[in-house]
Formats: C-alpha cells, sequence, structure tokens
C-alpha cells in the first residue's frame, strides 16, 4: 500500500478520481435529497408542465401572448424581451461609451474633465441604485395632458415615451431585421474573407455599396408590404382624452431598464475606449499626419480603427457581463427572461425545472455572444505588430 | 537650447489646453457652459432652495422649487440601520465603524503579509458580529433577521470577500493543476458559473437549495445568499489570480524546482505572492464590483440600505422626496466605492514606478 502511494501515476490517478468522484457523489446526493423532498410534497417533476396553460398575463411581449398560451410560450416570450433590452441597451452603450471615450482622450481639458466626472459618476453607483432612480424619475413625470413634448412628434409623461411609428405588421419589422443581420454578416465577409483580398479596392467599394442598398430597398419593400390597410404609413401619437393615442408607446419599465443599463455600460465602454486609444502609439497619428493626412483622416481611418481591435478582447467580456445584467428587469417590473421565470416558479411551484431552463438559457446566449464576437474579433484583429510603441 | 523655446507660462498653458484651435475653443465654450448650466441647476435645487429641518416639512412637497433634505433628517436613522432596534443602533454604527477601520489598516504596507492580513480581518470581522449579534458581554441578542442599512450592505460583503478569496485560490490552483481531469471540471465549473448573471445565482441558492439539500445543511437564507455570492465571486477571482500566475515567467517555478522545494513552498512562497501582487489592480476592481452588486440582494427580499431607502419615501409622507433619498444612498455607496477605486489607482501606479 504505501509502496502504491509512493507511485507519482498512481497518486495522480488516484487524486483526479476522487475530485470526480465527489462531485458525482453531490449531485446524487442533490437528486436524491429532492426526488424525496418532491415526493413528499407529491409534487409531479418533468417538463409536461411546459405545455399548460398559464392563466397570468405579462405586461410586455413582441410576440402575440394571452392567459391561454402555455409556460413554454411565455418562457420564449421573456427571452425575446431579454434580447429585445439586451440589443437596445448595447447599443446605446457602446454609442455612448465611445463618446465618452473620444472626450477623454480628446485633448481639450474641458471634455475630459466632463468625460472623467460622467465615469467616475455612473460607474461608482451600483446599477440597481441607478435603475430604482430613473424608475421613480420617470413613473413621476407629469400626467399626459402636461406631456413633455419633443418637436410635436415625440411626447414623454408618467406613462411612458411616445415615438412616431410606421402601421406595419411585426413580422416585416422582424423580417427587415434579419435582413440587416444577413447583410452585416456578408459585409463583414466581404471585407475579411480572403477569397476577396486581390479585389481591386473600388469593386470591393461598389459591392458593399450594391450590399447595403440592397437591403435598403428590400426593407422598404418588406415594411410597404406588411402595413396595415386602412391606416396612414406614418403614425404619430396624439392626445385623445386622457391619454396618447397611435405611435409606439415605450412603457417606463423598459425605458428605466434601458437608460440605466446603457448609462452605467457606457461608462464601463468608455474607460475601455480609453484604453484602445492609449494603446495606439502616438507614431501612428504622427506618421498620419506627416503622410498629409488631416487630423479627422488620421481619428477615423488610423486611431479609431486601431483602438476598437486592441480592445476587442476587453469588449466582448463586458458585453457579456452587461447582457447578464438585463437581469435587473424584475426591479422595476420589465418582463425580462428571469422575471418570467421567478413568476412561473411562484405560480407553477416547478422550480427545479424552471431554474435548469434559466441557467441553460443564459449560458446557451452568453456562450454564443461570445463565440460570434470572438469571430468577429478574428476577423479583424490585427496582424503583426502595429500596436507596439 | 531652452533658452531659445517659449517660456511655459501658466497662460499659456491654459491656451493649449483649451483653446489650441479655432474647433478645440468651440468645444471648451459648450462643453464648458452646459457644465456651468449644470452645476448652477444642481446648486439652486440642492442648496438654495433646499428645506434642510424636518421641522418645515411644509415647505417642500409636489411642486417645491428645491430638494427636500427634510427627508433625511427625518428619515436617515431607518436608512442607515434598518430595522435594527434603536436604542441599540450604536452598536450597528460602531461595527461599520470597525470594519472600515479594517479595511484602512489593511492599506498599510506592514499588514501585506497573507497572516497578518488574514489575522487582522479575521478579528475585524469577529469584532464586527459580536457587536452586531450580541448575547454576550452583556449586549442584548439581535438576530439576523433584523440586521439592515449599511451593516447588512458591509456584513454580506465581507463575509463574501473572507469566504470567496481562500476559495478563489484553491480554484484557481485546481485549475492550473497538471491533472488533466481536476484542471479541465475546474476550468467549465468557473466558465460556466461565470456566464449566470449573479442574481440568478442568489435566487438558485435562496430558493432552490432547500429543496436539495438535506434538512441539517439548509441554514439560513442570509447565509445561503452569502455562500451563492462567495462561490460567484471567488470564480471572478480566481480567474484574475490565474492572469496572475500566468504573467509569471516561467523562470520562476522552474528556478524554484531546481532547488528542490516543494509544491506548497513553491505557491506559499514564490508563487503567490507575486501572482497577487501582479493582479492587484484587477482584484481591487472586482472588490468595488462585489461591493455594488450586493445591492442585488434587495431583490432577494433582504433590507440593506438600498432597500431601507426605498422604504424611507415609501410612505405617504415622504412619496414625492425619491431624488434626495437616492441621492443620499446613492453618497454613501459613492464614499465606499471611490475610496476603494482612488487606492487600487494608486497601488497601480506605485507599482509602475517600482518596475521602473
Amino acid at each position: 500500500m504505501i509502496s502504491l502511494l509512493r507511485q507519482k501515476s498512481f497518486r495522480d490517478t488516484a487524486s483526479q478520481v476522487g475530485f470526480i468522484g465527489v462531485l458525482i457523489l453531490l449531485v446524487v446526493t442533490f437528486a436524491l435529497t429532492a426526488k424525496t423532498n418532491l415526493d413528499a410534497q407529491g409534487m409531479t417533476s418533468g417538463f409536461g408542465f411546459l405545455e399548460r396553460a398559464t392563466g397570468w398575463g405579462v405586461s410586455f411581449s413582441l410576440i402575440p401572448f394571452d392567459t391561454n398560451d402555455t409556460y413554454a410560450r411565455v418562457i420564449l416570450v421573456g427571452l425575446l424581451n431579454s434580447l429585445f433590452l439586451g440589443a437596445i441597451s448595447l447599443t446605446l452603450a457602446t454609442v455612448i461609451g465611445i463618446g465618452i471615450g473620444i472626450m477623454r482622450v480628446s485633448g481639450n481639458k474641458m471634455a475630459e474633465l466632463i468625460g472623467t466626472v460622467y465615469v467616475e459618476i455612473f460607474r461608482n453607483l451600483p446599477l440597481l441604485l441607478q435603475a430604482f432612480f430613473w424608475y421613480a424619475v420617470l413613473t413621476t413625470l407629469p400626467r399626459p395632458r402636461d406631456a413633455l413634448e419633443f418637436g410635436g412628434v415625440a411626447f414623454l409623461n408618467g406613462r411612458g415615451a411616445y415615438l412616431p411609428g410606421l402601421n406595419v405588421t411585426g413580422f416585416s419589422v422582424f423580417l427587415a431585421a434579419i435582413a440587416l443581420a444577413v447583410t452585416v454578416g456578408l459585409w463583414l465577409w466581404l471585407r475579411s474573407a480572403r477569397r476577396f483580398a486581390r479585389m481591386a479596392p473600388h469593386i470591393k467599394k461598389a459591392w458593399s455599396r450594391g450590399l447595403w442598398l440592397g437591403w435598403a430597398a428590400l426593407a422598404v419593400a418588406l415594411l410597404w408590404a406588411g402595413r396595415i390597410p386602412e391606416t396612414p404609413l406614418l403614425s404619430i401619437p396624439t392626445l385623445k382624452g386622457l391619454n396618447f393615442r397611435g405611435g409606439i408607446r415605450v412603457s417606463p419599465e423598459l425605458l428605466t431598464c434601458i437608460i440605466a443599463i446603457s448609462v452605467y455600460g457606457g461608462a464601463y465602454i468608455g474607460e475601455i475606449v480609453r484604453a484602445g486609444f492609449n494603446a495606439v502609439g502616438k507614431g501612428q497619428s504622427e506618421a498620419g499626419h506627416a503622410l498629409g493626412l488631416s487630423t479627422w483622416q488620421t481619428f477615423t481611418r488610423i486611431r479609431l480603427p486601431l483602438a476598437i481591435r486592441a480592445v476587442m478582447p476587453m469588449l466582448i467580456n463586458q458585453y457579456v457581463w452587461l447582457f447578464k445584467s438585463t437581469t435587473i428587469g424584475i426591479a422595476v417590473g420589465f418582463v425580462d427572461f428571469f422575471m418570467v421565470i421567478s413568476t412561473s416558479i411562484n405560480q407553477s411551484g416547478q422550480t427545479l425545472e424552471l431554474i435548469a431552463i434559466l441557467m441553460g438559457g443564459f449560458l446557451v446566449i452568453n456562450y454564443s455572444m461570445a463565440w460570434v464576437l470572438n469571430r468577429v474579433n478574428d476577423a479583424i484583429k490585427l496582424k503583426g505588430t502595429q500596436l507596439r510603441t | 537650447m531652452d533658452a531659445t523655446l517659449p517660456r511655459q507660462t501658466r497662460l499659456r498653458a491654459l491656451r493649449t489646453d483649451y483653446f489650441s484651435t479655432r474647433l478645440d475653443t468651440l468645444v471648451t465654450l459648450g462643453f464648458g457652459l452646459l457644465a456651468a448650466w449644470v452645476l448652477w441647476s444642481l446648486f439652486d435645487w440642492g442648496v438654495l432652495h433646499a428645506v434642510w429641518s424636518a421641522e418645515n416639512r411644509e415647505a417642500c412637497g409636489h411642486g417645491a422649487e428645491g430638494a427636500c433634505w427634510a427627508v433625511i433628517d427625518a428619515r436617515w436613522r431607518l436608512i442607515l440601520f434598518g430595522l435594527y432596534p434603536f436604542e441599540e443602533q450604536w452598536r450597528s454604527a460602531l461595527a461599520c465603524a470597525v470594519i472600515v477601520l479594517t479595511g484602512g489598516a489593511s492599506c498599510a504596507p506592514w499588514f501585506w503579509t497573507a497572516r497578518r492580513l488574514a489575522a487582522l480581518w479575521v478579528a475585524g470581522f469577529v469584532t464586527f458580529y459580536v457587536l452586531m449579534r450580541g448575547g454576550v458581554f452583556g449586549l442584548t441578542e439581535v438576530s439576523e433577521q433584523n440586521w439592515g442599512g449599511l451593516s447588512l450592505t458591509i456584513f454580506i460583503f465581507a463575509s463574501v470577500t473572507l469566504l470567496g478569496m481562500p476559495l478563489a485560490i484553491v480554484f484557481a490552483l485546481l485549475r492550473r493543476s497538471q491533472l488533466p481531469w481536476i484542471a479541465r471540471t475546474m476550468g467549465v465549473i468557473i466558465d460556466a458559473i461565470r456566464s449566470l448573471p449573479l442574481l440568478s445565482i442568489m435566487f438558485t441558492f435562496a430558493i432552490v437549495l432547500p429543496f436539495v439539500l438535506p434538512g441539517w445543511m439548509i441554514g439560513d437564507k442570509l447565509h445561503r445568499v452569502i455562500a451563492g455570492y462567495a462561490l460567484f465571486f471567488a470564480c471572478y477571482q480566481a480567474e484574475i489570480i490565474r492572469g496572475g500566475i500566468q504573467s509569471l515567467p516561467g523562470g520562476q517555478e522552474e528556478a524554484a524546482q531546481a532547488l528542490g522545494l516543494g509544491y506548497w513552498h513553491r505557491i506559499g512562497h514564490i508563487i503567490l505572492p507575486q501572482a497577487f501582487r501582479n493582479a492587484l489592480p484587477a482584484t481591487i476592481n472586482q472588490l468595488v464590483i462585489t461591493f455594488k452588486e450586493t445591492s442585488l440582494v434587495v431583490i432577494i427580499g433582504f433590507f440593506e440600505i438600498l432597500a431601507s431607502g426605498n422604504a424611507a419615501y415609501g410612505n405617504s409622507e415622504w412619496n414625492f422626496a425619491h431624488v434626495e433619498v437616492y441621492a443620499f444612498v446613492g453618497l454613501i455607496y459613492f464614499v465606499f466605492v471611490f475610496a476603494l477605486s482612488r487606492y487600487g489607482a494608486y497601488l497601480e501606479r506605485r507599482m509602475a514606478v517600482a518596475e521602473r
């Protein structure tokens, strides 16, 4: 026995078997205890409840939903809402972040100061506090009759924001969005694939212009085909009686989540963008100036592309992290994935199954987001040593 | 050569910093006006037209022009101490001060060895817990259900860090293990937990664990949430420590091996001290995030400082004063987080100088 323990290979195998064994033992204990507990409460386990009707409604949904629909559908509603919120707020956070990052490296002390104050305020307060704050502010805005007006077409009041919209079916908008995603994919492929590397630049440019024009034509055609009959194409919110009619209503809950996540994420992304600009050596922009490029050209053609590429891995982590923070929706009552699961647990009692769906959903979304962004990173990342200073 | 260069006066520096080109001047003036307007509105609202004392509460309310700091005057005890018994609230304040002092002391380089730092924090944490919980030395017992406000926030933060840090070291070492199955399994576990939202992990520990644990292991809901948070923290921190270890030159470990040091000596005396040094900025950043995200326990139903802030304006008497209350709570968070992140920036500069 002692001689066996002296052998390294035996010790290695034993500790690995022991480690995995303890983990398996833990899982088995959990499963057995769960089974006894569930049996004692007389509950049925399994995913059969997904076919049952929920009996409760949701306040915001991108697809049609009513109380007779199933649990599977309500989970889909929550998932789509989370993705919708994530897509909008991550885009806005990126826009804010790039703006703040540029302000902080602009060389103008006043702009730098304001950028710094923004980052220090919004990065050092908890996201949840900010969400509560914006929610309290948005729900105590004036009544619809005294709504804040923006050019007569958009309104903001205690019941939400009212924006001009198109009277078209959601399905055609969805198709146009898919077409946009395909176009972006094709465009990236055109720009980065080795297959087109020898194409002359002006032909390449013509192709990509054609791609975008094609998308625009398709989108217009889709929206035209999907318009709701007997209504004007453009719908502008108007005050009728006590409330607004027409247009698109953005509920205070959704608006709160969008503002909170994009303002908070903007502060973090701003810091990342600043780090990116600092990683681009001064020699790069000096070389650009020496070649006769203007300040604007040096910025858009040399500094910005290099900076974005330098921080792409950090940005990917930040996006995954920010997407996870969409779960604060539950704090203000926005029907996101987490809130749907939590309500379903209360209503159906199928705790373990629903938690498994929640975790599985987030794993799939975050892994696929990281995978796609990493492919983008591989496609655009710098080859060689351009970032060395 | 120097004599021919124009002398750098303050006026000239001002000019290059703010007005070097026409566009620069425009940007400076635009942002300057914006900043001045925001500052003036805040000053006008928060100081000039503000109501300061709870006695003239009638002066504020809907349609008032200034801030109503009277709500803080009337409710600060609720915000800071939550449901902690009124006569015992000095204990809660003292306990918070103990932790803040412990944090301040651990900034002193004298404490920067694993043993001293651990002893300091365990002592500070035990003092905090005894003060809060009572039941000994003639202090009345206050159960954890009645803890609230700032001290609950600090309790969660301190226990998550104290539990999570050793766990993170274990996770990082397991993930870097020579044995492929241990390293791979640990990698899968860490990556999976890192891609889940903290809220869902807290929720799982609060709601699901009672189903799957045998009765004697269930424990208090607060303790389960802290355990879940500590696990989450450990997974993030383990990756930071692993990054610190990987940034060391391979020669360090090889030299230690060549000197005949065993595994624990290599890890404890050569690898980890240097790895922690490299990982210090990222660690401070993680502590900042951890402190901020303690606020998520509100959603699970605990009465920490954000929830007690909600309660402070959540009655008909003060229901208009949300901005003031959130400003006060935000200020408290800001003081802690800002101090911590400035300290991190200071350490980063110090290390950059040391490396030169």
